[in-house]
């Protein structure tokens, strides 16, 4: 006789284990299976770590998680081939509590976060791949595992399997993602001591630094390239769209090569080893690529939702804040005694009420936008670097000539109707 | 039939680094798996349960995390896990390690009884295969190693026969029960395991033991203070180097080693007039 659970959650991942973790806090008989040898193992992202909604399912989560570095300086370079124009925010309240974020390894971070549910009571168990819901009457009851005797129940089956969610698109849920729906990001933990990480970066042991690279770092693909400094290793790593990728006939791995050897990029990995390398898809389609988030007896959370900002690389974030709201909505229903998709939908009216909805919304045009007007990483971003290089080269020009010759430089390709237009367009898309 | 298996948690030989200052094992740098072997020795003891009925208990000695190689053996089916540990039995060598696994099994022997024991051919981290062995002397029972297949057992007549693995072949040998097995990879394949094994394992809490809970130790035999080893010196085993890639078909492959071989002639010739 297979056991019935009060809920199943597929993958222990943020969004996963956020849910299973409030849920067993609150009293709930929960079940969480997870693929990899143990949770984390397959887990990958750039590596940011956010604090608030990470603190609101474990209230100072920093005295005892393993994180790498609280970030105090977020960087953006707009790269050319042999120059680039840099901003910056640097701000050491973000080095003290309550944080802001923090530089993470997954491996590390997932695997304590899940044995943190399993003092809440939560049964955890790797190596187990779900590979169908069991839907009887058009309720998802339980789920079926590639395990002898596999089958096991539940009232309400949470899915949190991922960017890939195999399992939500078996229901119909969504369909195949499409190419400029998910983004392909490649990246490689380098090693590098302490002590040289602090001097590249102009920090001390606990301050961390995160910088955001655009333009010839994706060779002007619709993407970008991060460095982010953990204690004694840097996570260097480059993504683009899979569009962009398949148009630019671009293999990942050569772009990685390409970054890690830019002449404004190799200074700071210089000298560091290859620890591990590592390749994700990452669901950036947005708010209209949201799928359906609940049906009697399920709810879909984190990337299986396509639960990313892109634009502001946040997505950890919203996928513990998916998992606990899944966990809360089923609390409720349980107190009702009923699981069915009317009493779950304040989980996706909850979603889209949220900043997560909010967000999306705000962007749901921009990575389209982006991808179908290349000119903005491809034309502007060495338009920038060559007006600075005009401005700041001390060559007799008067500053007025120069000024009018940046003018001109930006208008002889697109035009001032041009320029006014891809203006106007990426204030619209991001206002 | 009442088995037990003698288990070791192991540090992942195939991926971990030695220590280059020194040249210790870097144990941080490989997460701890069930010793493979001790995979197959449960794997076994499962099997003969089905057949003959009865209980598989399992048992380790080592720090508090060895609790989740007891709880690898309850997924492959293990019924109950003890785990001794205890400081007073830290930096044992085989010898130690085999008295206090020994006074372990006769404190659980007084309650259930044992017809067989159980352990992996050796440790992948150390390699030496005493343990087993060790414990057998010790219960006064034949100790049967590197075994391929359990080809017999006859418990009301207490005997058991296996095949055990020689250098050129196998021998079939009986024993009487109870005896003690280390086993080979080649004894099975370790199934795997169904889903309500892995439910019980993930909440299975192995039973805890310390020194104080067996029965009439002589505390000198333990840990440090009862291993007479000493380790002289270690070192990684040198890398090869030189190794030349042939490439093209087997034909030509073949032809090209034959005249490397035949150019290095002194490799054959008999020394000292023996006859090979």
């Amino acid at each position: 006789m297979p056991e019935k659970f009060d809920v199943i959650v597929v993958g222990a991942g943020p969004a996963g284990t956020s849910c299973a973790y409030t849920a067993a806090k609150n009293g709930l008989n929960v079940l969480l299976i997870e693929r990899g040898e143990f949770p984390g193992a397959k887990n990958v992202m750039g590596g940011i770590l956010y604090r608030k909604q990470m603190e609101e399912i474990i209230p100072e989560f920093w005295k005892e998680a393993p994180l790498e570095r609280p970030v105090v300086e977020q960087r953006f370079w707009f790269l050319d081939k042999e120059s680039m124009v840099t901003t910056s925010y640097k701000g050491l309240e973000w080095g003290r509590e309550p944080f802001n974020n923090f530089t993470v390894l997954r491996a590390k971070f997932d695997k304590w976060f899940a044995s943190k549910a399993v003092e809440q009571g939560v049964t955890l168990i790797n190596e187990t791949v779900v590979t169908e819901c069991i839907v009887e009457d058009g309720i998802v009851v339980g789920v079926r595992t590639d395990r002898p005797d596999g089958d096991v129940y539940a009232d309400v089956v949470v899915l949190a399997d991922g960017v890939n969610s195999l399992l939500a698109k078996s229901l119909g849920f969504h369909k195949e993602w499409k190419p400029e729906e998910v983004a392909l990001t490649v990246m490689e933990v380098m090693k590098l001591p302490k002590k040289t990480i602090n001097e590249r970066f102009n920090v001390s042991d606990d301050q961390g630094v995160s910088v955001e690279i655009f333009g010839d770092s994706t060779q002007g693909a619709l993407g970008t390239a991060f460095l982010y400094t953990n204690k004694d290793s840097i996570n260097i790593g480059v993504g683009t769209t899979l569009s962009s990728m398949i148009k630019k006939k671009m293999k990942p791995y050569q772009l990685l090569e390409y970054v890690k050897n830019h002449p404004m990029i190799q200074p700071y990995i210089e000298g560091a080893e290859t620890l591990e390398y590592l390749a994700h898809l990452i669901p950036e389609g947005g708010y209209n690529s949201i799928p359906k988030l609940v049906g009697d007896g399920v709810i879909v959370t984190g990337d299986a939702a396509q639960l990313v900002n892109a634009i502001h690389r946040e997505g950890s974030n919203m996928a513990m804040y998916s998992g606990k709201l899944a966990a809360e909505t089923i609390l409720k229903a349980k107190e009702l005694g009923e699981f069915s998709e009317r009493v779950l939908d304040s989980y996706r009216t909850g979603i889209y009420d949220s900043f997560i909805g909010k967000d999306l919304k705000k962007y749901k045009d921009a990575t389209h936008t982006f991808e179908e007007h290349p000119q903005y990483f491809e034309e502007y971003v060495p338009l920038i670097n060559r007006a600075m290089n005009t401005m700041f080269t001390v060559d007799g020009t008067a500053k007025w000539d120069k000024q009018k010759k940046i003018m001109q430089s930006f208008t002889a390709g697109r035009g001032k109707l041009g320029v006014a237009k891809d203006l106007y367009r990426a204030w619209k898309v991001v206002k | 039939m009442n088995i037990l298996v003698c288990i070791k948690q192991v540090p992942d030989t195939k991926i971990i680094k030695v220590n280059p200052k020194t040249n210790t094992l870097d144990r941080s740098s490989a997460p701890a798996i069930l010793n493979p072997y001790d995979a197959h020795a449960v794997e076994e003891a499962v099997r003969l349960r089905k057949v003959h009925g009865g209980k598989v208990t399992v048992l380790s000695m080592g720090p508090p995390q060895a609790r989740e190689a007891i709880k690898k053996c309850v997924e492959i089916g293990a019924d109950e896990g003890y785990l001794i540990s205890d400081r007073r039995f830290a930096g044992a060598d085989t010898l130690a390690t085999s008295y206090a696994l020994f006074k372990a099994i006769d404190k659980m022997m007084k309650e259930d009884g044992v017809d067989l024991v159980l352990c992996g051919k050796h440790a992948i981290d150390g390699d030496t295969g005493q343990v087993g062995p060790g414990i057998a002397r010790r219960m006064g029972i034949p100790p049967l190693t590197n075994c391929i297949k359990v080809e017999e057992v006859d418990l009301k007549g207490k005997t058991m026969k296996v095949r055990r693995k020689i250098e050129n072949g196998y021998e079939l040998i009986q024993s009487t029960l109870p005896c003690l097995l280390t086993v080979e990879k080649e004894i099975n394949q370790v199934a795997y395991s169904p889903l309500p094994n892995m439910l019980r394992a993930a909440r299975y809490n192995p039973i805890v033991w310390t020194v104080d809970d067996l029965d009439d130790v002589d505390i000198k035999q333990l840990g440090l203070k009862g291993s007479p080893t000493i380790v002289g010196k270690m070192w990684p085993p040198a890398k090869s180097e030189g190794a030349q890639m042939i490439e093209g078909d087997v034909k030509k492959q073949a032809t090209e080693i034959v005249t490397m071989l035949l150019q290095k002639r002194e490799l054959f010739e008999v020394k000292g007039g023996e006859q090979a």
